[in-house]
């Protein structure tokens, strides 16, 4: 396991932006409306943010990111390093990270690249970029993660449509000798791959016409090899069997209980995954903050989401002691205990 | 096994009290999709730490057979 700590990073502030345009489970037309209420009780999901088309992942963090940085007073000059984390880039080529360093404005002695991951991206990217910043080797870093899923789900999947929102956070990084250092537990599992993918599109299976024709795939899910697809039941089984024990791997290495914990975050896969994980590590209710319900599963950027709709006044106020889990495609999992002390936390953007 | 039967109840509550029995095919009684499949899941992990898969449900025919692999795996 890569379990591990790395000091010298403190959080400064985190934002999040997403699309304006509201949509509702209930109109969703494709199902029952029987199955639209067992869909928003069981799945959680009752509204979603969608982007019109047209709009990037990046255009949303780069939106979150300019009120962050003025309201943190930060000199982008000093920002050295940017990670954007997503699943929807750009483009396939380049790297999108480059070209957010150029559109804020960051010095050419920033580096910058992409991570491609998913559900579990948020604590990955911390690690990355705590890992640049122990020695002070970076001083001021931007982590921004997010996705426009709603871009590869069909309309008529039901297993997947009416799951997800866009949305585009960012994460403001300092080094900071002093702070408190971040514990890690990250894993990985690659034979289940074919539980969260898209078929075609790059090098494993190039597109070609075929790769748009929509097929039935069962009753209510239509979709083509260019459309995400999902296996609910084998995610959750996973759910089952690895986040709880990566979770207490990290706290019993560490030396940290769960009653040192001010908030659980959890990604936002479905209600369901999240209650039973809630139960199963016998937290209370209000140790568990959602965003699924008014957002979806927003991918990455689910944990800072949560944490800017949810903990916004506790961020800003008091110190927090968090633990963040996060689990899915790839898959990829990974959980993070961090602390914070009064960061800046702008109210979510709509653009 | 009558708790088990109880705690199906209280997950589904399209479900009558007192139809479900232990030989019941559970297909027929309530709709099977797999967002009840996934709410079942959830239940036996939480009340019993035990975890069903898909080919568990697929393999299984009655509420019998469900609850018979749950006491199997609940011994280990």
């Amino acid at each position: 396991m890569a379990l591990f700590s790395l000091s010298g990073t403190r959080i400064s502030g985190i934002a999040a932006a997403v699309p304006r345009n509201k949509v509702s489970n209930l109109d969703y037309r494709w199902i029952s409306k029987k199955e639209r209420e067992s869909l928003i009780k069981n799945i959680g999901v009752e509204t979603r943010r969608v982007a019109e088309k047209g709009i990037a992942t990046s255009d949303l963090c780069v939106a979150a990111a300019e009120p962050l940085l003025r309201e943190l007073n930060w000199d982008r000059r000093e920002i050295e390093m940017l990670v954007f984390v997503s699943q929807s880039r750009d483009y396939l080529v380049p790297t999108t990270a480059c070209i957010i360093q150029d559109r804020l404005g960051l010095p050419h002695s920033c580096l910058a690249y992409d991570i491609g991951l998913g559900c579990s991206g948020y604590v990955y990217g911390l690690s990355a970029v705590a890992g640049m910043m122990q020695t002070g080797a970076v001083r001021k870093a931007l982590l921004m993660v997010g996705d426009i899923s709603t871009l590869t789900t069909s309309y008529r999947d039901k297993s997947t449509y009416p799951l997800f929102g866009d949305v585009g956070t960012v994460t403001a990084l300092e080094y900071d000798p002093g702070a408190p250092a971040i514990h890690f537990n990250l894993q990985t599992d690659g034979s289940g791959y074919r539980a969260i993918m898209i078929k075609d599109g790059a090098a494993r299976n190039v597109m070609t016409r075929k790769s748009f024709i929509i097929k039935k795939k069962g009753p209510g899910i239509y979709r083509s090899r260019l459309h995400l697809e999902l296996d609910g039941i084998e995610v959750f089984n996973f759910t089952l069997r690895e986040v709880v024990p990566n979770i207490k791997a990290l706290l019993n290495a560490k030396e940290i209980s769960l009653s040192d914990i001010d908030h659980v975050v959890f990604h936002q896969a479905n209600r369901l995954i999240n209650e039973t994980l809630r139960k199963m590590l016998k937290l209370a209710p209000e140790k568990v903050p959602y965003s699924i319900r008014e957002f979806g599963n927003t991918s990455g950027a689910s944990v800072p989401l949560t944490m800017v709709v949810a903990l916004r006044d506790q961020l800003g106020n008091q110190r927090q002691k968090l633990l963040l889990s996060t689990f899915g495609v790839g898959l990829s999992w990974g959980s993070a205990i961090i602390e914070t002390d009064r960061i800046t936390v702008p109210d979510l953007l709509e653009v | 096994m009558e708790e088990f039967i109880k705690q199906i109840e209280a997950e589904f509550d399209d479900l009558k009290p007192g139809i479900l029995k232990p030989e019941s095919h559970f297909r027929e009684v309530f709709e099977w999709n797999s967002i009840n499949a996934l709410i079942l899941i959830a239940m036996v992990k939480t009340e019993y730490d035990v975890t069903l898969t898909a080919d568990d449900l697929i393999k299984s025919k009655t509420v019998k057979d469900i609850y018979s692999l749950i006491e199997t795996r609940s011994n280990k």
